[in-house]
C-alpha cells in the first residue's frame, strides 16, 4: 500500500518537531527514516500510525485519506522500540491478540487462529517459545515476537520504531539481514526509524534523511551516498573529510588534486576512499604525516595530519584496500602526498 | 547465608527484624492464644456459638468484604484519575486521599454518623428520595469502612499504574483493540495483583475497625454489632475469657481469609508470568 504525506506539521509546545513534511512512499518499499536524535523521525512514524495527531497536513494510504482515523482502524502494524509485548500473556497469546480482539463477524475460528499464530511463529523461527512469557525472552527474541504480533493482523503497512536500537551489535547484524529477507518475502510496505546510517544503508531500499523536522533528502541508499543534496547529508551519511576553502592555508589542497578549476563552492567534502596516498617525492613541499592507521577488515583507514605549516589542523582520513596499503609499505610518521579524486561541493 | 555475601549487615538486620516482630507481633498474639487455652473446649464453643456472637461475626466479615470490594472499585478509579490525567487541584486531591489515615477514626465516625443519620444532611436526602436509611444499619458500617479503607487501595494501585508501560496500550490499539478491550485485556490484568493487595489491606483494616464504626452502626445486637465492639463489651464486663476467645477466633478467620487472598494473588501472578 502506498503512503502519501502532505504538509505534515507538528509542534510540542514551542518546539517544532516537524515542519511541512511532504513524502510519497510507493508500494512495497522498505524505507528508512534516518536522522540524528530529536530530528522528528519517531514523531513522523507515530503520526503515520495514528498514535500521534499532526497539527496540520494529511495522511493517505493507497490514496485513501486516513488523517482522522483512529490507530485501531488504520490497518497498520507497529513495532515499538522496546517491543511493548504484553507482559501478562504468553508469546502465543501476544501474537494471537490482534486476531482475538476482532469483532464476532471477522474473528477467525480458534483453529484458524492457532494455525495462523504457529505459522507466524515459524516465520520468525520462535515457535518453540510459544508458551513462554515475554520476560523470559532475550532482546532479539522479543523483537521478533513483536514483529510476528504486528504481522498477525495482516497490516497493509509495517512501521518499526528503532527496530534494532535496543539490541547488541551481533544480534543487530543478523536481524538486519533477516528483516530485509522478510520484507522481500512479504513485500509489505515498511518504514523503519533509525539513527544509524549504516543500518539505513544496509537494510532500506529508500532512505529519507531528516534533520530539525525537515526532509533533507530522499532516495536510494547509493543515490544519497554518491549525490548528497547538502552538507548535512554528506556529513551524516558515511565518513567525510571537510575542507573549508575560505580557511587559512588551504593552498596545499590544490596540489593535492583538488583542482580549483572545478571549485563549485566554499566547502569541499571528500570521502576517505576518494583520497589516494602516494609516497612523498623529494621536491614536494605539500606533504602530510601518517599519524596512525586502523584495520577495518577489508579496508585500512589511515589517519593523516598536516605538516603544520599549512594550517589544516583536523586529521584527514583516507581509506584503501589491504593490498594497496601493503604495497605502499607505509609506517607511522612517514611523509606522504595526497591526491583527491573526487569532492562534493557545498556553500 | 554464606560469609562472602556482598551486602553486609545480614546478622544485625535479621536480629533486629526478629526482635521487632517478637515484641510487637508475636508476644502479644501468643498471649492471646495462651489466655484462650485456659478455656476448655466446651467453654470455648459455648462462647463462640452464642447467637449474638455468631451474628456479630457475620456482620463484621460481610461488611468488611463488601466495603473492601467497593473501596477497591472506587479506589481504582481515584488512582486512575490521579495517575492518568493532569488537572487543576491534583495536588490538593492527593493530600485529601491520605486524610482518613491521619484522622482519628472516632472523629470520622462521629462526622459520618452526623451526616448519614435520618435527620442528617445526606441521611435525610437518601431517606426521602430512595427510602434508604444508612446510619444505625449494617449499611452504615459499610459506608464507614469504605471511608477508612479507600486510601489503602489508592496507595497500592497508584505506583503500579504509574509504572505501567503505556506503549502496551498503544500496541493493543494498533492491533485493532477497542478502548474497552485495551482496558479489560491489557490494563486491568496488569493492575489486578496490586488491586488484590489493596483489597486485602482494606479488608484487614475493615475487620478490625472500631472507632469509626461504633458511632454510625447503631450497635444493635444481632443486626449491626461488630466483633471489635463485642470484645470491648466483654472486657468491660470483666469477661476476659470471652473476649480472648472471640479475639482468637477472629484472628484465625482473618488469617485464613488473608491467606486465601494471597494464594489468589500468587495464582494470578503465576498465570500472567510475573513469577
Amino acid at each position: 500500500m502506498s503512503i502519501s504525506l502532505s504538509n505534515i506539521s507538528k509542534k510540542f509546545g514551542q518546539f517544532s518537531a516537524l515542519e511541512h513534511i511532504n513524502l510519497d512512499i510507493p508500494e512495497g518499499e522498505l524505507v528508512a527514516l534516518l536522522g540524528p536524535s530529536g530530528c522528528g523521525k519517531t514523531t513522523l512514524l507515530r503520526i503515520i500510525a495514528g498514535l500521534e495527531k499532526a497539527d496540520a497536513g494529511r495522511i493517505s494510504l493507497s490514496g485513501e485519506d486516513k488523517t482522522e482515523q483512529h490507530v485501531s482502524h488504520r490497518g497498520i502494524g507497529f513495532v515499538f522500540q522496546h517491543y511493548a509485548l504484553f507482559r501478562h500473556m504468553t508469546v502465543f497469546e501476544n501474537v494471537a491478540f490482534g486476531l482475538r480482539v476482532k469483532n464476532h463477524k471477522t474473528r477467525p475460528s480458534e483453529a484458524i487462529i492457532r494455525q495462523k499464530v504457529h505459522a507466524l511463529l515459524e516465520l520468525v523461527q520462535l515457535d518453540w517459545l510459544h508458551d513462554r512469557f515475554p520476560d523470559q525472552l532475550s532482546g532479539g527474541q522479543r523483537q521478533r515476537i513483536a514483529l510476528a504480533r504486528a504481522l498477525a493482523v495482516e497490516p497493509s503497512v509495517l512501521l518499526l520504531d528503532e527496530p534494532f536500537g535496543a539490541l547488541d551489535a551481533s544480534v543487530r547484524k543478523d536481524l538486519r539481514q533477516w528483516l530485509r529477507n522478510l520484507h522481500h518475502n512479504l513485500n509489505v510496505t515498511s518504514i523503519f526509524v533509525t539513527h544509524d546510517q549504516e543500518e539505513a544503508m544496509e537494510v532500506a531500499s529508500q532512505v529519507v534523511v531528516l534533520n530539525h523536522g525537515r526532509i533533507e533528502q530522499q532516495g536510494a541508499p547509493s543515490d544519497i551516498y554518491d549525490h548528497p543534496a547538502n552538507a548535512f547529508v554528506s556529513n551524516f551519511i558515511g565518513q567525510t573529510n571537510i575542507f573549508d576553502l575560505d580557511g587559512e592555508g588551504n593552498a596545499w589542497l590544490q596540489t593535492a588534486g583538488l583542482s580549483m578549476a572545478q571549485v563549485q563552492g566554499k566547502i569541499a567534502h571528500v570521502r576517505p576512499h576518494d583520497i589516494v596516498i602516494e609516497k612523498t617525492k623529494v621536491d614536494s613541499d605539500t606533504w602530510v604525516t601518517l599519524k596512525d592507521w586502523q584495520h577495518l577488515g577489508a579496508l585500512i583507514r589511515v589517519e593523516l595530519v598536516n605538516n603544520g605549516t599549512t594550517g589544516q589542523s583536523a586529521p584527514v582520513y583516507a581509506e584503501m584496500s589491504n593490498d594497496q596499503f601493503r604495497r605502499l609499505q607505509l609506517h607511522k610518521g612517514d611523509k606522504v602526498n595526497l591526491r583527491i579524486r573526487h569532492a562534493h561541493w557545498f556553500h | 547465608m554464606s560469609q562472602s555475601n556482598i551486602m553486609p549487615g545480614f546478622r544485625p538486620t535479621l536480629g533486629f527484624t526478629v526482635l521487632y516482630l517478637s515484641l510487637v507481633v508475636l508476644i502479644p498474639l501468643s498471649t492471646l492464644v495462651f489466655k484462650s487455652l485456659q478455656l476448655t473446649w466446651d467453654d470455648y464453643v459455648a462462647i463462640i456459638a452464642h447467637k449474638r456472637v455468631l451474628a456479630s461475626f457475620r456482620v463484621s466479615f460481610s461488611t468488611a468484604l463488601i466495603a473492601a470490594a467497593i473501596a477497591s472499585f472506587f479506589g481504582f478509579i481515584v488512582a486512575w484519575v490521579l495517575v492518568r490525567y493532569a488537572f487543576f487541584g491534583k495536588r490538593f486531591l492527593h493530600a485529601l486521599i491520605d486524610l482518613p489515615f491521619a484522622l482519628p477514626t472516632a472523629v470520622a465516625g462521629i462526622v459520618l454518623a452526623t451526616i448519614f443519620q435520618p435527620s442528617g444532611f445526606l441521611g435525610k436526602l437518601l431517606l426521602d428520595t430512595f427510602g434508604v436509611q444508612i446510619a444505625f444499619k449494617p449499611l452504615g458500617i459499610v459506608v464507614a469502612l469504605i471511608f477508612i479503607s479507600i486510601p489503602f487501595v489508592v496507595r497500592t494501585v497508584e505506583p503500579v499504574l504509574l509504572e505501567f508501560d503505556a506503549s502496551m496500550e498503544e500496541a493493543a490499539s494498533s492491533l485493532g483493540a477497542t478502548r474497552l478491550q485495551v482496558f479489560t485485556k491489557i490494563i486491568f490484568p496488569n493492575i489486578f495483583p496490586a488491586l488484590l493487595t489493596g483489597f486485602a489491606l482494606a479488608f484487614a483494616r475493615g475487620v478490625g475497625e472500631y472507632g469509626s464504626v461504633i458511632f454510625i452502626a447503631g450497635n444493635l445486637p444481632y443486626i449491626s454489632e461488630v466483633i471489635p465492639l463485642l470484645i470491648v463489651t466483654k472486657l468491660e464486663q470483666y469477661d476476659m475469657e470471652g473476649a480472648t476467645a472471640i479475639a482468637l477466633t477472629m484472628l484465625i478467620i482473618s488469617f485464613l481469609l488473608l491467606l486465601l487472598i494471597n494464594l489468589l494473588q500468587l495464582w494470578v501472578r503465576k498465570r500472567s508470568g510475573q513469577l
